[in-house]
């Protein structure tokens, strides 16, 4: 049992990143048909932006002398987890902009490629040697980073259960955010906008919807919220390089489509049963096939259940 | 008499080579209805596609209310008074009825008169007013017709392009809907519609053409073209 209760814990920390970051691939499919394969990526940017910032406001470790105050590590923690939203948002917006909406009315085909193509950019343009070395070394290269630590490690333990607060405040950040975004897509004007561009684009624009700009914030978005499960995931996993974008990205893939992929809330669903999958079957067979599970899981949502769990089958009338 | 809401000048559309609308000129004047008839692929719902951007590729020019549109977005012509209920209804079927309604008035900022229209549209159509929170993909063929023409309404338009309204309902459909627009009609707002039941069309049009192979054929007054031998022969079936 306590072995049981301990995999939960640890699946539905690594569940919550997984299904932060496949809201950003089932918002961006949703409004668009595309697979931004450069999401995974999007989500490493995240984490050397909370670096970066890190080194810019000064995070000062938990063993310094003085150790900083609980005022100072919730205010630079908070900068650094807005701050890498905030850069990943325009990123996001930036790719948008200039990489897929000039292709927007080409096969669909072109775009998936110029989404590899991104990927590739970012993940070989991060491993450049630095060109720019004040006030921070920019590209990083290839060799890995240790994210800093933003609040010192405190370690709880329940009936033989171990947990810190890493992962309490990461599953209530990650939990904070979905709340907010499930808010934003059902409740709000701009959600109700959002969820009509996904069904058809051009009777979207037919009701006065801005198109364009509605697209443009998905991919902010989505983007932010990969970038806050980044940060949040380097915390308790601080070896951060520019490649480490790649597995991530592609399991919150599969999360999103066993989730069935353009719904939110399957998403989420979808991120947090693949995080519990792999650590329950990593924990009580081998962990070696951890990495394994993700695909196991795509290969038969697609035989199975192709549109997944919260897969939309809509019937036309006439 | 001021002059017209719409007018449109030699409009072209090409799809992949095909020549789709081979110079279109209309006019819809302020206040009237104006049908558009022709036989499957002559071209109608390209026009109507073309006049409120859904198409992109478009030589000619569009004045609408007397300023160059040509250029704008869909959205944009929203924002100026254009409404377009396009072909297959268009309707959100993954949203509800009354998100439906309400996305009709998406640049509208004045919840009051939101409200009261809405309200005004469920009672045009009552059997809307009883499925607002349905899932639209719940609603009838018919059903889905009326929500298309009340969410067309909710932006308050100028002017109202409808595409094939009465496709596949029943008759007491058709005949509430016609009734609704010829009321939508008598309170000023212009109207250009596209329809197969061309009997009906014509008898509320103040003005129709004719489309045949992406051209104007003819053209008259509903009158005129109902009373015509080859309008007639073609279209109304005798």
């Amino acid at each position: 049992m306590t072995e049981f209760l301990q995999h939960l814990v640890n699946g539905l920390s690594v569940g919550t990143i997984y299904a932060l970051v496949a809201l950003g691939y089932t918002m961006v499919y949703g409004v668009l048909k595309l697979i931004n394969f450069a999401h995974g990526d999007v989500y490493m940017v995240g984490a050397f932006a909370g670096y970066y910032l890190s080194e810019l406001v000064g995070v000062r470790p938990p063993w310094a002398d003085p150790p900083p105050g609980a005022g100072e590590v919730f205010v630079k923690a908070t900068i650094v987890t807005m701050g890498a939203m905030i850069i990943c948002g325009l990123l996001g917006y930036v790719i948008e902009r200039f990489a897929y909406r000039p292709l927007r009315h080409r096969a669909r085909l072109t775009a998936l490629i110029t989404a590899i193509g991104v990927s590739f950019l970012l993940e070989f343009g991060f491993q450049l040697s630095p060109l720019v070395h004040t006030p921070i070394e920019f590209p990083p290269g290839p060799s890995p980073r240790v994210f800093p630590a933003l609040l010192e490690r405190v370690g709880y333990e329940w009936a033989g259960v171990s947990l810190s607060n890493y992962d309490i405040i990461g599953l209530l950040v990650a939990l904070g955010l979905m709340l907010g975004l499930q808010f934003i897509v059902y409740r709000t004007r701009f959600g109700t906008a959002m969820r009509a561009v996904s069904f058809d684009s051009e009777v979207a624009g037919l009701m006065g919807i801005p198109v364009n700009r509605i697209i443009s914030w998905t991919f902010i978005l989505g983007s932010a919220l990969a970038a806050a499960a980044a940060v949040i995931s380097a915390v308790s996993r601080p070896r951060i390089e520019p490649l480490f974008g790649l597995m991530a990205g592609l399991k919150a893939f599969v999360a999103a489509v066993l989730g069935g992929i353009g719904s939110v809330p399957g998403a989420m669903v979808g991120g947090l049963v693949l995080g519990l999958a792999e650590e329950y079957v990593a924990g009580y067979t081998d962990s070696s096939y951890r990495d394994a599970i993700a695909f196991t899981v795509l290969i038969l949502v697609l035989l199975i259940r192709p549109a997944g769990l919260f897969g939309r089958f809509t019937v036309e009338k006439v | 008499m001021s002059g017209p809401i719409l007018e449109v000048r030699d409009l072209r559309v090409d799809y992949g080579g095909i020549k789709a609308l081979r110079g279109i000129s209309l006019e819809v004047p302020e206040g009237e209805v104006v049908a558009l008839i022709g036989a499957n692929g002559a071209g109608k719902t390209t026009t109507l596609r073309a006049i409120s951007k859904m198409l992109r590729p478009v030589t000619g020019t569009i004045r609408f209310r007397g300023e160059d549109v040509t250029r704008l977005a869909s959205h944009q012509l929203v924002a100026r008074g254009m409404a377009h209920g396009p072909e297959g209804r268009g309707i959100f079927l993954n949203l509800t009825v009354s998100e439906n309604l309400r996305l009709g008035a998406y640049l509208r900022r004045d919840l009051a008169g939101i409200q009261a229209d809405a309200e005004k549209a469920y009672a045009l159509f009552p059997i809307l007013a009883e499925r607002r929170s349905q899932v639209s993909g719940t609603l009838s063929g018919g059903e889905q017709q009326m929500l298309a023409v009340a969410r067309a309404l909710m932006s308050r338009p100028r002017l109202l392009l409808l595409d094939e309204p009465s496709l596949g309902l029943a008759p007491q459909v058709v005949e509430r809907i016609f009734a609704v627009l010829r009321d939508v009609s008598a309170t000023g707002v212009s109207l250009l519609l596209v329809e197969q039941n061309a009997h009906k069309a014509l008898q509320l049009a103040h003005r129709g053409y004719v489309l045949e192979t992406g051209q104007i054929v003819m053209t008259g007054t509903g009158r005129e073209l109902l009373a015509s031998p080859e309008v007639r022969k073609a279209y109304l079936g005798e």
